[in-house]
């Protein structure tokens, strides 16, 4: 599965789609790969304030637990409640429907730090 | 191993009105409910437990024994777990009725015998240790660090340094109980790296500490079976930076009669009597982790503790003891049968146990190097950890090896543990085993690897002789069935 | 050597195999400086018949309660155990067997924990119930650590009619993690919570309200309104109950209650001088459920289909998520439970409530024969299997006679509140018979 080229993305093998000054965020292929089966994903309280680096959702398989970091910092404005019922989406659907939550950004600047489509393919190529 | 059918759940065997139990007709003259439990203390529902009769609770029982490995059963080489023989014998000892039917608030009068085998067990293990006094009282292994971590944080509050003393220094490859022990005492986690040899990276531990630092939580030999040659720089490190050491004794069985953890420089060890000192484990539980601690800190152990005066034993409470981790006094049946072990072995004894241990792991480890990876090529301890990794480079993975053992009638190796190696496979085979079991192991172990290569499908989807196969343990994750009930 | 099957000759054929002359060789990597000197306390070896009897000698030093007739009680109960109960927890594959981290070869042990979890979660009227801790203390303790997660608070409400014992152990673990500790009084007149107590400055930032059930005292406490006030400042409500007293007491999941926690010592388990016994572990609702300490079975299918248990939500444990796992326990009293879940089964239904009301029904006969005697009830909330009984006597002076007497007395209270010198705690179990209790009744009256 390709890297959605209009997605920015984090170290973390994390992805941000941006629209209108919202930023989706879920984790890539390459790291629902990684993990494995995904069996639950903790989300986190609407209207929650993270900074940019917090830990705010975790992502759990079998054995394995990944937090979840805000890639920018904002408030929680919407969570992906399918993934409570069917955590598998993540695995199934990592750049879509197995988004995990919705921030509205606090300081749009901090997107510039993020990687581009092209810049993210590298950093896999280096894994 | 038994039959491949399924045995219905305890409760499919329900049946109306059926019992497995009588109790004798009530004798005193009875009083009506309602005149002594007031109608909003009574309970509507009774519980729905199953109604079978004894055969058939016994029968279900035993059907379900029958689809357990265990040690009575054949080979357990699960690495850090020391799943030796547990003598018979000790068994006997632990139902004797004057110790099973005791009560833990009986006059010490009435309980001397009790209180001079708790005594002397204190005694033996301090010795053990190289240490100064011993509580019996942690439950586990665990709970032996939980308690030891909480009188490392009484000591430095004793001192005044509760404040600024923050840091648990812990290796990269220990037990996830010492991570998870130390955030129970409210101390931030700081992570040693190996190094090149497998034992604590010096020179990192000597960049880490300072006077943030609470103390270090170590197992040696360690969790890749490798004695740290440079303990004594370590404990001096640490001591000289105002930190404690803790010693995770889960790895004892490997050095007693030859090094006692207090002469390393430790100031408090558990020892886990369900591995180094042969108690069952009982499927889970119940062990036991009494703790060792220097002299300094003897003053802050849980309460109570055994002592004796004129031949006479009692407790006591030390004079600054943090309190009490756990009800009455420890797992008491399972202190007899290690006390009984003990007795048994003696000195010369423990000592043989360590040695046979040792050598038994390096025979097998020797011998199993030429098909796996072997990341430490250097004498073990009483445990090895090799890599899965030439494995997995035909598309088998440790877990699958590790299946693949299940159909040797073999419980597989601790594997995917320790972290810092890749794939990783750690046996310990310890010193109950006969040559002939090790040499069995090794043939198991060989053609496992040729599979690996010749035809890994065979190995990816083992086990095959087993009571059940591979399980979904997404599925188990994703939609928790926790209990039954009866739609399931 | 003892349980060493290795010859002198496989020895020296290992050491051959190995290229080494001396064992000496293995060892190392230990400095010599620090080797082990001789141990002058280590014992000499005893053979299997010189280890029986010395043992047996050192039993013969303790007064068992198979010889004395017990009324003490206080945590440990002299319950009868059915003999199916100790011969299924003896079989080899359960009893020598680790952590069923092998599922495919673990079957025996994780349907049995997997019933156990229905048992305690049918007792208790939970969602589900973990694999046991250590024993009840250590479980109460968790309990309110896991409030404290879940209701995000770092302050826990304790009756002072909790077993003393579990308040210290419950205290210790809290304030090593910085959580405040609020203990609520009683009322000396029922010996329950005092209720006037409860304010809003006291709940409002709780994360939780303990109420055992029922308490040290043996009475019940009004956990109806413990439950609806501290739910109505948005904290947990947690129960520590007798598992023996749910045959007949309200089940917690109907009152309210989030997490129930006990001890299992009264379901099969011998008193054994205070343990092992089990503590059990249980609460309401999936999210909660996750948050829950200790281990958890789960069922699912294996490759052909075929119903199958694991290790569940492992998740939450120290060896998937070290330092942020839910607590640190890893072996639990697996054998303990494993014995309450027989015992649970031979018993059936009717058979705990029977167990319970033999309990209560003696007890109370106990309890009217003391009147008689001029020996009054300390309290006035209604009781289960244990009673206080108040007196204006030296309870440690009348127990010493008592076991010239072949009794075990109850427990004098005075060592943990000053106000109560005059007060004993006395339990009667099913065990006790009429007769029993009648000759208790006789000489405690020449005593006092």
């Amino acid at each position: 599965m390709a890297n959605p080229r209009d997605y920015l993305y984090t170290k973390d093998h994390e992805w941000v789609r941006v629209i209108d000054g919202t930023a989706r965020i879920g984790i890539t292929e390459y790291a629902q790969n990684e993990l494995g089966d995904v069996v639950f994903v903790e989300l986190p309280a609407p209207e929650l304030i993270v900074e940019e680096g917090e830990g705010f959702a975790v992502v759990e398989s079998v054995k394995a637990v990944s937090d979840i970091y805000a890639p920018v910092s904002g408030t929680v404005k919407a969570v992906n409640e399918a993934l409570e019922d069917s955590p598998e989406l993540v695995n199934e659907s990592p750049f879509d429907e197995g988004w995990i939550a919705e921030l509205e950004i606090n300081d749009e600047s901090q997107l510039k730090d993020l990687m581009t489509a092209d810049e993210y393919d590298a950093l896999l190529e280096e894994v | 191993m038994a039959t491949r059918s399924q045995i219905p759940l305890i409760f499919e065997h329900s049946s109306r009105g059926r019992r497995g139990y009588r109790y004798p007709a009530l004798d005193v003259p009875e009083t009506a409910l309602d005149e002594l439990i007031p109608a909003e203390h009574q309970r509507q529902q009774p519980p729905q437990l199953p109604e079978v009769s004894e055969v058939e609770v016994v029968r279900h029982f035993t059907g379900l024994s029958r689809l357990n490995h265990g040690v009575d059963v054949g080979f357990y080489p699960l690495g850090s777990c020391t799943m030796k023989y547990n003598p018979k014998v000790n068994e006997d000892c632990a139902r004797m009725s004057g110790y099973m039917h005791l009560h833990p608030y009986q006059p010490a009068e009435t309980v001397q015998g009790a209180l001079a085998l708790m005594h002397r067990l204190q005694s033996y293990l301090s010795d053990l240790a190289g240490l100064h006094e011993t509580t019996l009282q942690p439950a586990a292994g665990a709970h032996g660090e939980l308690t030891g971590l909480m009188i490392m944080r009484a000591f430095h509050k004793a001192n005044g340094e509760d404040g600024m003393r923050k840091e648990m220094i812990i290796p990269d490859s220990a037990h996830g109980t010492n991570p998870a022990s130390a955030k129970m005492v409210n101390y931030q986690v700081r992570e040693v790296p190996s190094d090149d040899r497998g034992g604590v990276d010096v020179d990192a531990l000597r960049a880490m500490v300072g006077p943030q630092t609470a103390g270090l939580m170590l197992t040696n030999p360690n969790t890749l079976g490798l004695f740290d040659e440079n303990i004594c720089e370590i404990q001096k490190i640490i001591h000289e930076a105002g930190g404690l050491l803790y010693y995770d004794g889960a790895n004892a069985n490997a050095i007693m009669g030859y090094v006692r953890a207090g002469d390393m420089g430790f100031d408090i060890v558990h020892f886990n009597l369900h591995k180094t000192f042969s108690t069952p484990h009982g499927g889970g539980g119940p062990g036991s982790g009494p703790i060792a601690v220097s002299q300094r800190l003897a003053p802050f152990l849980p309460e109570p503790i055994v002592a004796e005066q004129h031949g006479e034993f009692f407790f006591k409470r030390p004079s600054q003891s943090i309190g009490r981790v756990k009800s009455f006094y420890g797992n008491f049946g399972v202190l007899v049968r290690a006390y009984a072990y003990i007795r048994s072995l003696g000195e010369q004894g423990l000592k043989d146990v360590s040695e046979t241990a040792v050598l038994h792991a390096n025979y097998l480890m020797r011998n199993l190097q030429p098909y796996y990876e072997l990341p430490y090529d250097r004498h073990c301890m009483h445990e090895f950890v090799l890599s899965g990794s030439r494995q997995k480079a035909h598309g088998v993975r440790t877990m699958d090896v590790a299946k693949r053992l299940l159909d040797y009638g073999v419980h597989a190796p601790t594997v995917y543990f320790p972290l810092n190696v890749e794939e990783s496979i750690m046996v310990e085979p310890t010193e109950t085993e006969t040559l002939t079991t090790l040499d069995t192991f090794i043939g198991a172990m060989k053609e496992i690897a040729r599979e690996a290569e010749e035809s890994p499908d065979v190995v990816c989807n083992a086990p095959y002789e087993t009571p059940v196969r591979r399980l979904d343990e997404a599925q188990a994750a994703r939609k928790p069935i926790l209990r039954w009930t009866p739609e399931h | 050597m003892r349980y060493i099957p290795t010859t002198q000759e496989e020895r020296e054929r290992m050491l051959a195999a190995l290229g080494i002359q001396s064992l000496e060789e293995l060892f190392q990597a230990i400095p010599s400086h620090i080797r082990s000197d001789p141990s002058r306390v280590l014992p000499e070896p005893l053979a299997e018949s010189q280890l029986l009897r010395h043992m047996q000698e050192l039993a013969s030093q303790n007064q068992d309660t198979q010889a004395l007739v017990s009324f003490m009680g206080a945590g440990a109960y002299d319950h009868l155990i059915p003999a199916v109960v100790n011969h299924v927890t003896q079989r080899g594959e359960f009893l020598t067997a680790y952590t069923p981290y092998q599922a495919e070869i673990s079957q025996g042990v994780l349907q049995a924990i997997f019933e156990f979890q229905t048992l305690i979660a049918e007792l208790t009227g939970m969602d589900a119930a973990n694999a046991s801790m250590y024993d009840g203390a250590t479980a109460l303790a968790e309990a309110c650590l896991m409030a404290c997660n879940a209701a995000r608070r770092q302050k826990v409400v304790l009756p002072a009619t909790l077993h003393p014992e579990w308040i210290d152990v419950v205290k210790l673990y809290l304030e090593s993690q910085d959580i405040h500790v609020e203990i609520l009084p009683f009322d000396g007149e029922a010996g329950t919570v005092d209720l006037t107590a409860l304010t809003d400055d006291l709940g409002s930032d709780a994360a939780c309200v303990v109420a055992p059930y029922p308490n040290f005292f043996g009475l019940l406490e009004p956990v109806e309104e413990l439950s609806q006030w501290i739910h109505d400042r948005k904290g947990l409500f947690v129960m520590a109950v007798d598992p023996v007293a749910m045959g007949l007491l309200q089940s917690p999941g109907a009152v309210g209650a989030d997490i129930v926690v006990g001890d299992g010592q009264p379901l099969g388990n011998a008193m054994a001088y205070g343990g092992p016994s089990f503590g059990f572990f249980a609460c309401r609702g999936t999210k909660l459920v996750r948050r829950m300490p200790g281990r958890i079975v789960g069922q699912t299918q294996d490759l052909d289909g075929k119903r199958g248990f694991v290790l569940t939500m492992q998740t939450r444990e120290q060896h998937i998520r070290r330092e942020k796992a839910t607590s640190n326990i890893c072996s639990n009293q697996a054998l303990n439970a494993l014995a309450g879940a027989v015992h649970l089964c031979v018993l059936g239904p009717e058979g705990l409530r029977e167990a319970a009301y033999q309990c209560l029904q003696k007890a109370t006969y106990l309890k009217q024969c003391l009147k008689d005697i001029g020996i009054k009830t300390a309290f006035s909330a209604p009781s289960f299997r244990e009673f206080v009984a108040a007196a204006d006597v030296n309870w440690a002076e009348v127990n010493k006679r008592l076991l010239e007497y072949g009794f075990l007395g109850g427990l004098p209270l005075g060592q943990y509140h000053e106000d109560l010198d005059s007060c004993v705690l006395l339990s009667v179990t099913e065990a006790r018979t009429k007769e029993e209790i009648d000759r208790f009744v006789h000489v405690l009256g020449g005593l006092c």
